[in-house]
């Protein structure tokens, strides 16, 4: 279920009193609901469901798990525990 | 497209891999709550790397096979209404009802279409004036804040030609009532991310304590899956049953408010029945009394349906887990994409689905060794 | 598109039924719309049959309707679409396409300029792929049905000596190659249809293929499968050709050519490139020994810029396409059931 994904906010514009904005994902831009995340701005990156973006991407938390990936087995590999 | 590659790294996956074998020193069963997630499980053969003593039961979380039958042909009915527009995800085309589906009763003459959003039905709606426009509002809470947005800017310019047709489905008591029954045998969940992201997880301390499960927040992406298993099988092998949420960069504990506060506007907590599974008290959401005018059940009489189940058909079996889809003996056989008996055979996440169309009626290890 | 409305048929803004009733108003639209654009010797007898002299050898002959919604996309319309369909389908028998007929199932009142636009894009996609169009017929049927547009084209060409190409002659050990991104037609077709537009362009990849064919067959002989996946995509095409071989085909997902927009796009619908609809793409299943030059020869071919070897032949699982994860786990890639449809579960 669920399938949401992330882009980029390009720019915000009002429609009719609704918060509206594009949003690039890689390439492709959409025009996006973007009433329930009044505080984001352009460049911010977030997930879109159905045509709304329902949270804003922390972008320290992501590079934080990629780093723990990164990290993840290292110090086994220098302790030759690795298989 | 960024926020999406970087989680789908096969190096990365494959340290992943000998982690979580590295931690792994007794059999578990998990479960993960959302079709999404079964879906990128099986799409990219995550179950056949995993170490053997790992079972992931798949969990109930695709909302297009648990709707209801009665609903499916409530929305049946609806669309062969003259004048009437239905609108729907795609998602929802071929599923079967008593009789036929949308895309039979399409073909027939119905004016079914596919929007990729509900506000594109509002929009046809607005077009179109002189038709009575439906949206078949199905999903659980991630869908449910865009439905009541559309229905709150209905409402707004007292729209006559709109309503919607609501079937939502609540995660947290569905998790209850596995945890609850009595073959349950789910040791840790791997929670919604996306449901999560709209409602956060304060819901789950509760729930974790109460079973004794732990629950770690998971996306959807291969190495989002797989360090929420890892990060589970941790836990299960310490022995404690914390919520954890592996999903940071999109969930947090409050969730979206904004979206929660229309979410309390529009709608109201109802008991649904979910195909396969029957009634779950309290696991739904339905308009409420103030946007009851939008309520396309009540907008258009469609009583007295009496519905028809496949005998044959094994999916509540699956829905709660209790067996994967290959042990079902229609599967494969009088049950396929083309003619499917019941819902889970027909979402692209119905686990009946994923396994059909990834090919495991072919033996997985002998897949994964080739 | 430069199209300017002839002076004749200025007098009808849209097509009546009497334009494909054989009277006046049908020659009319012959000599004023037609003939100017497929100008050549065969057609311009008027004959009932067009009379050609072909040269010796085996005869290709096909025949393709296209009924496309919308009529008009980025990257092409479904003119250029008819024409290089039916090139293609020759191209993958191994011949050169010599002759065109066209047939037109047109609704009434559709704008004269529309088919003229329609019928200049044919006129540019026969010339750019060296062929001419012979023959033809016009129908008209009246309003409500038709859907604006329905064209038919069929085509002969002449398979040189030596040239043994079809379905059932992929051998185990096989490369499997592409000529370039695959989804492209379909996902921009998909970028224009109610309730599933973007903002961003994405062009179909309607073309003919006939040069590059050329430029294959002239790398290698061992050439035993050529196919242009259309409907339904690579997969199809791919899991056709497995049925009717008996092989199976294992490929490796992370070398198959996508563009990324055709890519974010596809994830926005929960859509999988591999079964949408490709208009200018072929796959090649030569031997292994002619996999390199071929691959070389489809590159340096303006039509194979993107070419890469996606997978082989393998003699296990016949019948079956299977790909390896870019995780490094292995998925089935089984016959699309109906159209694709965009999901958001």
């Amino acid at each position: 279920m669920c399938l949401a994904v992330p882009g980029q906010v390009k720019d915000i514009f009002d429609a009719g009193g609704t918060r509206m904005g594009r949003v690039n994902f890689g390439g492709i831009t959409k025009e996006v609901c973007l009433a329930y995340l009044p505080d984001i701005g352009v460049g911010d990156y977030t997930i879109v469901h159905v045509g709304f973006a329902i949270s804003k991407i922390d972008e320290e938390s992501a590079q934080k798990t990629l780093r723990m990936f990164h990290d993840l087995g290292i110090l086994e590999e220098e302790l030759g525990g690795a298989p | 497209m960024k926020y999406l590659n970087e989680f789908r790294d096969g190096d990365t996956a494959q340290k992943l891999f000998r982690e979580i074998a590295r931690v792994t020193t007794k059999p578990w069963a998990l479960m993960e709550v959302c079709g999404g997630q079964t879906h990128s499980i099986i799409r990219n053969g995550i179950d056949q790397l995993l170490p053997d003593g790992i079972e992931l039961i798949h969990g109930p979380g695709c909302p297009v096979c648990v709707t209801p039958l009665e609903m499916i042909d409530k929305a049946l009915a609806i669309a062969a209404k003259p004048g009437v527009i239905f609108c729907s995800f795609g998602d929802m085309l071929r599923v079967p009802g008593s009789e036929k589906d949308l895309f039979r009763i399409k073909s027939e003459g119905a004016d079914v279409r596919i929007v990729y959003s509900p506000l594109d039905a509002l929009k046809i709606a607005r077009e179109n004036p002189d038709r009575q426009v439906v949206f078949f509002g199905i999903g659980f809470e991630t869908t449910a804040p865009a439905n009541a947005m559309a229905v709150s800017l209905a409402a707004k310019d007292n729209l006559d030609n709109f309503s919607v047709l609501i079937s939502h489905v609540l995660v947290p008591p569905a998790m209850e009532a596995i945890m609850t029954s009595p073959i349950n045998r789910v040791q840790a969940f791997l929670a919604a991310g996306h449901v999560c992201s709209v409602m956060g997880y304060w819901q789950y301390p509760a729930l974790a304590e109460r079973y004794g499960v732990p629950v770690v927040i998971t996306g959807f992406e291969p190495l989002d899956v797989l360090d929420g298993i890892r990060r589970a099988v941790m836990q299960l092998e310490a022995g404690t049953h914390e919520v954890e949420n592996a999903y940071g960069r999109v969930v947090n504990f409050e969730g979206n408010k904004p979206a929660q506060e229309m979410l309390r506007r529009v709608f109201e907590v109802t008991n649904r029945m979910w195909r396969g599974i029957g009634m779950i008290p309290s696991s739904g959401w339905r308009l409420n009394e103030e946007y009851r005018y939008y309520d396309a059940e009540y907008k258009f009489e469609v009583n007295g349906i009496v519905t028809k189940e496949s005998s044959l058909c094994r999916s509540g079996e699956v829905l709660q887990g209790a067996i994967k889809p290959t042990a079902c003996p229609a599967f494969g056989t009088v049950c396929t994409p083309r003619s499917p008996l019941g819902a889970t055979m027909v979402s692209s996440e119905g686990a009946c689905a994923a396994y059909y169309n990834y090919g495991r009626f072919v033996n997985i290890v002998d897949m994964a060794t080739a | 598109m430069s199209w300017t409305c002839p002076l004749p048929l200025r007098d009808y803004p849209n097509i009546v039924l009497g334009h494909g009733g054989g009277g006046t108003l049908s020659a009319e639209l012959v000599a004023n719309l037609f003939l100017p654009a497929f100008r050549n010797v065969a057609i311009e007898s008027l004959g009932d049959s067009a009379v050609l002299r072909v040269p010796a050898g085996r005869l290709a002959f096909s025949t393709d309707s296209y009924v496309v919604r919308p009529l008009f996309f980025p990257g092409g319309c479904i003119g250029d679409l008819a024409i290089n369909g039916t090139v293609n389908d020759l191209a993958m028998s191994g011949a050169k396409p010599l002759y065109l007929s066209v047939g037109f199932i047109i609704e009434e009142g559709l704008p004269m300029s529309t088919l003229g636009e329609i019928v200049e894009a044919m006129r540019a996609a026969a010339e750019k792929a060296g062929v001419q169009i012979v023959t033809g017929d016009t129908k008209v049927v009246e309003k409500g049905h038709g859907d604006g547009c329905y064209i038919n084209t069929a085509g002969i060409g002449i398979i040189p000596e030596g040239r043994e190409v079809g379905p059932g002659r992929a051998k185990p050990s096989d490369a499997i190659i592409v000529s370039g991104t695959i989804g492209d037609h379909g996902m921009a077709v998909m970028s224009v249809r109610e309730g599933l537009e973007f903002d961003t362009i994405i062009e179909s990849d309607s073309a003919a293929l006939n040069g590059l064919v050329e430029a294959i067959f002239g790398a290698s002989g061992e050439i035993h499968v050529l196919r242009d996946p259309t409907r339904g995509g690579l997969a199809s095409s791919l899991n056709e050709i497995a049925s009717q071989s008996n092989v199976g085909m294992a490929l490796h997902e992370h070398r198959l050519p996508v563009k990324p927009d055709v890519q974010a796009a596809c994830e926005l619908l929960g859509m999988d490139p591999i079964y949408v609809a490709n208009e200018g793409k072929l796959v090649a299943i030569v031997s292994q020994s002619a996999a390199e030059s071929v691959l070389r020869a489809m590159r340096g071919h303006s039509m194979g810029r993107d070419a890469e070897i996606i997978g082989t032949v393998v003699t296990e699982r016949p019948g079956m396409v299977t790909a390896k994860t870019k995780i490094g786990g292995t998925r089935v890639i089984p016959m699309q059931i109906g159209e694709q449809l965009p999901r958001i579960c």
